[in-house]
């Protein structure tokens, strides 16, 4: 791995040919890291994979045109190459009055230590046995688990900088490990197949479940749906478990990204400062969280994190922007720029979050005299510029307060806009697996389509 | 004039002597099969929003993946370097699986056949357009979908091109290249009326060149397809929920095969038996008139490959023969473990993942029904012609598809258009309810590409006219 020193003093070299060849402003990322997956089928291993991964990407803007350029040669003249492909393609390119990197001023002063590394170096075979707990307990954990797609276990320990023709350089480290298993069980004749998974992700290893939790998790979440049917065509209210909120949040996170509002591409246009949901709902951003796979010192153009309320109360109190979606709506950066190294900054969530409620999932459920309890969603069924909302779903069918039967190949239909203000009951039972995280939640009242 | 590039070793800065050393390294005691694969991609994009060409993004990676394969075992690594030793240290990771000491005896690659097939044979001048052309496309592009409507008020559109160079190594002693051109023009249109804001999305391309958008005025049709679809959307009502009838539209609705059977028929579920369709082969999954295949050879179509990532040539591969299940796609490894014919559809989406049984163009073949009366024999259910995304549940065999243009059909007559909703179905019980084939086989435009274990490919779809008795419709209005 070249030394930390090596990749700062190449973003700074690259800046500084960028000037040389007429670039008015400039800014780099380079990355590199070391990644190790591992996936073991039936106790033996599937399939090993483990790399080291390096990429570079320079972004120009030539007065008020702007191109940018990545790639993982880091040769003299693959460099060289990148600078001028970077500067003919900005010159091929129509003036925007907005573009421009932010202002001097704004950038982050200090890289806070938000605990995101951790130097734990693991050997193939502990990493290859880890994986293969993981689906032993899984196997183990039921008679009906008869076949498996596998466990998983990945590991990842990288670098970023990010440097601007400002004079700002910043760069951290950060690292994951996780494990997921995702085995199969057979029912009766009838009850066929199923498959569901589950998994952990932390970025200190130490802070990660067992992976025999997660083996016994990944079973009971696939025997359950043993003989899952359909269910008739009606209304009811629908229950999303933690994750399956957690992708309603994902929904609320691309509807109020600067990039779709300042295009028109999303409905929330205008929504700012309204209620959008009931007052018991909460929603923050926060870009600080110690550990948190959002968690950044300085976002995507180099702005310090920070910690937001998107929601107060209901109320939607900040879009998600980077400067430049800040400039078209006449509004500053909220430190969301999110930046692929080859790509140009857009808007991301960091850790962002429904807060708990006061219910316990048990208690959501029980309120339920008939409904959908949903665990899985599939496809693409959301026009994020309506928000009009149609998924596939599999979950269980509540009777009177309790998880009657699994249920499958059913639709769930509504308006993202209506979801929202229809959220009855949270849950208190928030946990982080990733950069989004929500409690269980209750929506009063959906288009359910089976039978 | 096929003025195929050819691509050397050179080119990737190594020579024959290091790559049957490298070889040799990975070809020990207990690996039954191994290879090198050696990809330069570069790709640019230019984008516009709000009538200007404000974005431009160029990418080059170069790089190696080596892979050994023992048993079911599969060992990999890659690396952007390319000097002889980082190759040493992809092959020792690669043949950690096989628990075998290192091999020493450089593996002879004698067998350097040229391709049979030639599918996209394009001129350099073709490829290498200015930039410039490009974004003056985007223009006429924007002015043109403007011009549609005065109620389109935003147009978005990309333009996608990219160039792959890949050189397969094995230790069968086989060393193939094939250069892989690509491009996509997509246009995003969103139109408003009193607060109503709708969307429409249009595209194509293929492995072809950039005339080809100017060629029959496409670019102006994709322009003015979006705009078509946006301001339809306008007036679009709720759409139905339940089980009913629903007639899809030949072309991109082929979408349908791809995640109801088309995933299900790969042969490493079938190998692990996880799929829904794993003990199936002979046995009838769909109606007497439907005939589907995989076809990887059809000239300049965006799915078609020479040859596949292991350097197999592609072909025609029949899935279902009037409605029996004929047969698998596979790869190398599956197809080994699994005693059944290689079928070239062992595909990669870059030098950093690993070659799995990947669909190319999947469609189903015409039929004898006149489109029309498809249409005419429904009573009430609804008439699909274009669609989003998809997915399915390979184990439980689920898959969904989502409208994203639609209309209702009442006594027979297609009447007015309805919101996109999700279909949902079952992949191994849907084409037993296809009752009616068209005779009006249409391919999709050239704008899929498909997602397996976190590597996307581009594929193609195709389909005539099909009615299909009954599937669950996810709408809003019961």
């Amino acid at each position: 791995m070249a030394s930390e020193a090596n990749l700062v003093e190449l973003a700074i070299d690259l800046l500084a040919r960028a000037k040389k060849r007429g670039a008015t402003e400039a800014d780099v990322v380079v990355a590199d890291g070391d990644t190790f997956d591992v996936q073991v089928r039936l106790s033996a291993v599937d399939r090993l994979t483990k790399a080291r991964e390096k990429r570079l990407g320079l972004r120009v803007f030539i007065g008020k045109r702007s191109a940018s350029a990545s790639t993982s040669d880091f040769s003299h003249e693959s460099l060289d190459r990148v600078v001028s492909d970077t500067c003919s393609l900005a010159s091929a390119v129509a003036e925007d009055t907005m573009s421009g990197l932010p202002s001097a001023d704004l950038m982050a002063h200090t890289v806070p230590d938000l605990d995101l590394y951790d130097p734990t170096k693991l050997d193939t075979d502990s990493q290859i046995a880890l994986a293969r707990r993981a689906e032993e307990a899984a196997l183990a954990a039921d008679p009906r688990i008869t076949n498996s797609e596998g466990a998983d276990f990945s590991s990842y320990a990288g670098r970023v900088v990010l440097a601007n023709s400002h004079g700002f350089v910043g760069d951290y480290r950060s690292s994951s490990f996780s494990v997921s298993v995702s085995p199969i069980a057979t029912g009766t004749e009838a009850e066929g197949m199923q498959r569901d998974y589950w998994y952990a992700a932390q970025r200190k290893f130490a802070r990660l479940d067992s992976p025999e939790s997660v083996g016994k998790e990944a079973t009971r979440r696939t025997v359950r749906r043993l003989g899952a049917r359909k269910v008739p065509t009606q209304r009811a209210p629908v229950i999303f478990d933690q994750e399956m909120a957690g992708s309603l949040l994902g929904n609320l996170c691309s509807a109020i990204s600067g990039y779709s509002l300042y295009k028109g591409a999303s409905f929330l246009v205008g929504q700012l400062g309204k209620p959008l949901f009931p007052d018991f709902v909460t929603i923050y951003d926060d870009g600080l969280m110690p550990g948190g796979f959002g968690s950044r010192p300085f976002d995507g153009e180099g702005l310090p994190s920070r910690r937001q309320t998107v929601v107060d109360r209901g109320v939607l109190s900040t879009y998600l922007l980077d400067s430049y979606s800040g400039r078209k709506l006449g509004m500053p950066s909220t430190g969301n720029a999110s930046r692929g190294v080859g790509d140009n900054p857009s808007v991301g969530p960091t850790n962002f979050y429904l807060a708990p409620g006061s219910a316990a999932p048990d208690d959501i459920i029980r309120s339920v005299k008939q409904g959908l309890y949903i665990t899985e969603l599939i496809g693409f069924g959301i026009n994020m510029v309506t928000g009009d909302y149609s998924r596939g779903a599999a979950g269980y069918w509540i009777e009177n307060g309790e998880l009657a039967y699994p249920v499958e190949e059913i639709t769930i239909a509504g308006d993202l806009k209506e979801m929202f203000a229809h959220i009855e009951m949270v849950g208190s039972d928030l946990e982080f697996r990733g950069r989004i995280a929500s409690p269980t939640i209750k929506i009063s009242d959906m288009m359910i389509a089976g039978n | 004039m096929a003025t195929h590039e050819s691509v050397e070793l050179a080119q990737f800065g190594l020579t024959d002597r290091e790559i049957q050393h490298a070889l040799g390294k990975v070809k020990v005691r207990d690996v039954d099969y191994a290879d090198l694969y050696f990809e330069s991609d570069v790709s640019e994009s230019v984008s516009m929003e709000e009538g200007i060409v404000k974005r431009a993004v160029k990418s080059v990676s170069q790089g190696v993946g080596v892979r050994a394969t023992s048993g079911e075992k599969t060992g990999f690594a890659y690396s952007d370097e390319l000097t002889s030793r980082d190759l040493e240290i992809a092959a020792d990771t690669a043949r950690y699986i096989a628990n075998s000491p290192q091999g020493n005896h450089p593996v002879p690659v004698t067998h350097r056949p040229t391709l049979t097939h030639d599918l996209y044979p394009i001129k350099t001048t073709e490829l290498n357009v200015a930039t410039s052309e490009r974004v003056d496309l985007l223009n006429l592009i924007d002015a043109e979908a403007r011009r549609y409507d005065p109620r389109i008020k935003n147009v978005m559109a990309s333009f996608n091109v990219e160039y792959k160079r890949i050189i397969v190594a094995t230790t069968d002693g086989l060393m193939v290249s094939d250069v892989q051109p690509l491009s996509r023009l997509n246009v995003t249109c969103i139109a408003e009326e009193n607060g109503n804001r709708q969307v429409g999305t249009f595209g194509g391309g293929g492995r072809i060149g950039f005339s080809y958008y100017r060629e029959q005025d496409r670019y102006r049709q994709y322009a003015r397809e979006a705009a078509r679809q946006a301001i339809l959307n306008l007036s679009a009502t709720d759409a139905p929920a339940g089980v009913m009838p629903v007639v899809l539209a030949g072309g991109w609705p082929g979408i349908l095969l791809h995640e109801a059977i088309g995933h299900g028929l790969e042969a490493d579920f079938n190998r692990k038996k996880t799929s829904a369709f794993s003990s199936l082969i002979g046995k009838r999954v769909a109606s007497d008139v439907c005939t589907i295949v995989d076809d990887g050879t059809l000239p300049f179509r965006r799915g078609s490959l020479n040859m596949d990532d292991e350097g197999t040539p592609t072909k025609r591969t029949v899935l279902i023969e009037n409605g029996i299940l004929r047969g698998y796609i596979t790869d190398r490894l599956n197809a080994k473990l699994m005693g059944i014919p290689l079928t070239g559809n062992g595909r990669r989406e870059s030098f950093q993942s690993i070659p799995l049984p990947r669909m190319t163009n999947t469609f189903m073949l015409a039929g004898q029904s006149a489109p029309d009366d498809i249409v005419k024999s429904v009573k009430k259910g609804l008439y699909a012609v274009s669609f989003g995304g998809g997915q399915v549940d390979i184990t439980n065999g689920k898959f969904v598809f989502s409208t994203s243009e639609a209309y209702l059909i009442e006594d027979g007559e297609i009447t007015r258009p309805v919101k996109g909703a999700t279909l949902i179905g079952n992949g191994p019980e849907i084409l037993t309810r296809v009752s009616m084939v068209g005779h009006d086989l249409k391919l999709d435009e050239g704008i899929g590409t498909c997602g397996k274990d976190g590597q996307s490919v581009p594929v193609g779809v195709g389909l005539p006219t099909i009615k299909v008795d009954e599937i669950t419709v996810g709408g809003t209005q019961g």
